[in-house]
């Protein structure tokens, strides 16, 4: 048996899933044997211990299809949802390209201006290569419907990659609607699920996704593994390889496995196969306590994105005159996170509250809260006392709080730079 | 990035929180001069108002910051280390020196800024008020850092 990973009583409260997760003890347990007995090289045809390894791959294959409803064949395992997305987009768009290299006008690519940087920044990179993108401007809740992708679409649009939910609000774009359009046109359709599978039921077949990126570490696996499902029939989807070698994984992802990791990936997907269902309506009933509190007791209190199409355990909330960074400091007893720029190394506030045009002032003063399969009942009761003595120790501090009560509109004032 | 415990001292025991009344009051009251200003990059405000005696002496200080713990440790400190100085005193303080003070990261020194910027602007709005005439002698930096 392995020692007990559970949190040490003086250990913050950790409300960052989003970010990442604990590894479930028995996602390590069954990780262990493969990096002493069964440490073997899956490409190792002729003995014992390449054969391990390989059933080992096989069998997290299988869990990790089963949790999305694809075919084992049907997913690559990579290092995360990083190595996914670019593998997807980069390997579809090389493929699917209307002009060879080196040429313009290489067919056009549709996602939203809120997508994670790992979705954007292989998109721009296309776009310097000959491809054409539209980022779509989402709307104040933050959710991208099918209408808008539509709305979006050329006829020279060769691929769509929406988030299946957003990693920074939660909020759900709807994907299987998204995923119908794209096979209508004949457009090849990649999701970054990285927030969603695990969480939320996933079947590939009925939403009709073509390529689907998740990742081992917010779902209580292990860092630096991942999958990325690429479709067979209906059509099948072809992705030019990002790395050349061996020819594992299909010739798409080149280099001897992670058996280990992806053991762990397989354990993983597996428990959140089983426990996924009750382990939402848990942290539902948790998140909307935490959220219906802080804005009982707390004024000018703003929970960001739609209201409800968003997933259980995430909850992006500004308080109104209060800077995050600063908040954070008075909350040190919670790991959590914010889009205030303060907290950033570029100073700039989230670009994903910006999109929604919620203003700089909340985009200061937002906390993002993501609950998980550890957190407690009493750790929410904490939570929300800490945070509202935090913010009202700050709004004592707060210019823009006196100006409220002063009854100023703080959109107004042009403030002095220096 | 951790921060120092004299950061967490100043946030948690600011000193000299508040204001000398409200927006209207203090405009119209010469003795007091008010500063505020943001910092551009991050969008942060502070408010710094001053009481000045006849003779040129901050008598007391008041601070209100919307900014990070930095900022907010900034703005604390600076209140304490005016409180007592003249004028011509007070213009000499820099950033630099609070950066020392209170163990600022490189990332954090632009909210040591606007704790210098806010004494500077403070004062302009005191001598505009008041009448006085600029410092006679220009202010000479303690610390000159780049
Ligand atoms: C939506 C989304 N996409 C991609 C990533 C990157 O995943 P990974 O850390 O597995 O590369 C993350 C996590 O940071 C994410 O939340
Ligand atoms: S005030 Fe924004 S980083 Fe300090």
């Amino acid at each position: 048996m392995i020692s007990s990973n559970s949190p040490t009583s003086n250990s913050p409260i950790y409300l960052d899933h989003a970010a990442t997760t604990r590894c479930d003890p028995k996602v390590v347990e069954a990780m262990l044997p493969y990096f002493t007995e069964m440490f073997g090289n899956a490409g190792s045809r002729n003995h014992q211990f390449g054969w391990q390894a390989e059933d080992g791959i096989e069998i997290a294959r299988e869990h990790a299809a089963k949790l999305i409803g694809a075919q084992a064949k049907e997913v690559i395992f990579t290092s995360g949802s990083t190595e996914s997305n670019n593998l997807a987009i980069k390997g579809a768009a090389e493929i699917y390209a209307r002009a060879a290299a080196g040429q313009t006008g290489r067919g056009h690519i549709v996602t939203a201006a809120h997508e994670h940087k790992a979705v954007l920044d292989p998109i721009r990179r296309l776009m310097r290569e000959g491809f054409d993108a539209t980022f779509i401007q989402p709307p104040a809740d933050g959710v991208i419907t099918a209408e808008m992708i539509k709305a979006a679409l050329r006829p020279d649009t060769i691929l769509v990659s929406i988030m299946w939910a957003n990693n920074e609000l939660g909020t759900i774009n709807e994907v299987p609607q998204i995923g119908r359009l794209c096979h209508e046109k004949e457009i090849i359709f990649h999701t970054d699920a990285t927030q969603w599978v695990g969480k939320m039921p996933t079947n590939v077949e009925a939403d009709q996704i073509d390529l689907l990126s998740w990742s081992g570490h917010k779902m209580y696996g292990p860092k630096g593994v991942g999958g990325l499902y690429v479709r067979r029939r209906k059509p099948r989807v072809r992705l030019e390889a990002l790395q050349d070698g061996g020819g594992q994984e299909r010739g798409m992802r080149s280099g001897t496995q992670n058996v280990s990791g992806i053991v762990g990936f397989g354990k993983a997907c597996e428990l959140c196969f089983n426990e996924m269902e009750s382990e939402g309506k848990r942290l539902l009933a948790m998140r909307n306590r935490l959220e219906t509190e802080l804005k009982k007791r707390i004024e000018v209190t703003v929970v960001n994105g739609h209201p409800t199409k968003r997933l259980p355990n995430i909850s992006n909330i500004s308080f109104g005159f209060v800077e995050g960074e600063s908040l954070m400091m008075g909350v040190r007893e919670i790991a959590c996170s914010s889009g205030s720029a303060c907290t950033s190394a570029s100073l700039e506030p989230s670009y994903v509250l910006k999109s929604l045009g919620i203003g700089d002032d909340l985009a200061h003063s937002s906390l993002r809260l993501s609950l998980g399969r550890w957190t407690t009942e009493a750790e929410i009761d904490s939570a929300i006392v800490m945070i509202e003595t935090a913010v009202n120790h700050l709004r004592r501090l707060s210019p823009l709080y006196d100006l409220h009560k002063e009854g100023v509109d703080l959109s107004k004032i042009v403030w002095q730079a220096h | 990035m951790a921060y120092s415990n004299k950061v967490i001292e100043h946030y948690e025991n600011p000193r000299n929180v508040g204001a000398f009344g409200t927006s209207k009051e203090v405009a119209a009251r010469k003795d007091i001069g008010i500063g505020i200003v943001g910092a551009p990059e991050c969008g942060d405000v502070m408010q710094l108002q001053i009481k000045v005696s006849e003779e040129g002496i901050i008598e007391d200080a008041k601070f209100k910051c919307f900014g990070c713990g930095s900022a907010i440790a900034s703005s604390s400190l600076a209140t304490e280390w005016i409180k007592g100085k003249t004028v011509d005193e007070a213009l000499t303080i820099r950033n630099t020196q609070i950066v020392e003070e209170l163990s600022l990261p490189p990332v954090k020194i632009h909210c040591s800024v606007l704790a210098e910027d806010s004494i500077r602007s403070a004062i302009e709005d005191w001598k505009k008020k008041s009448g006085a005439s600029p410092a006679s002698t220009s202010p000479t930096p303690v610390t000159q850092h780049a």
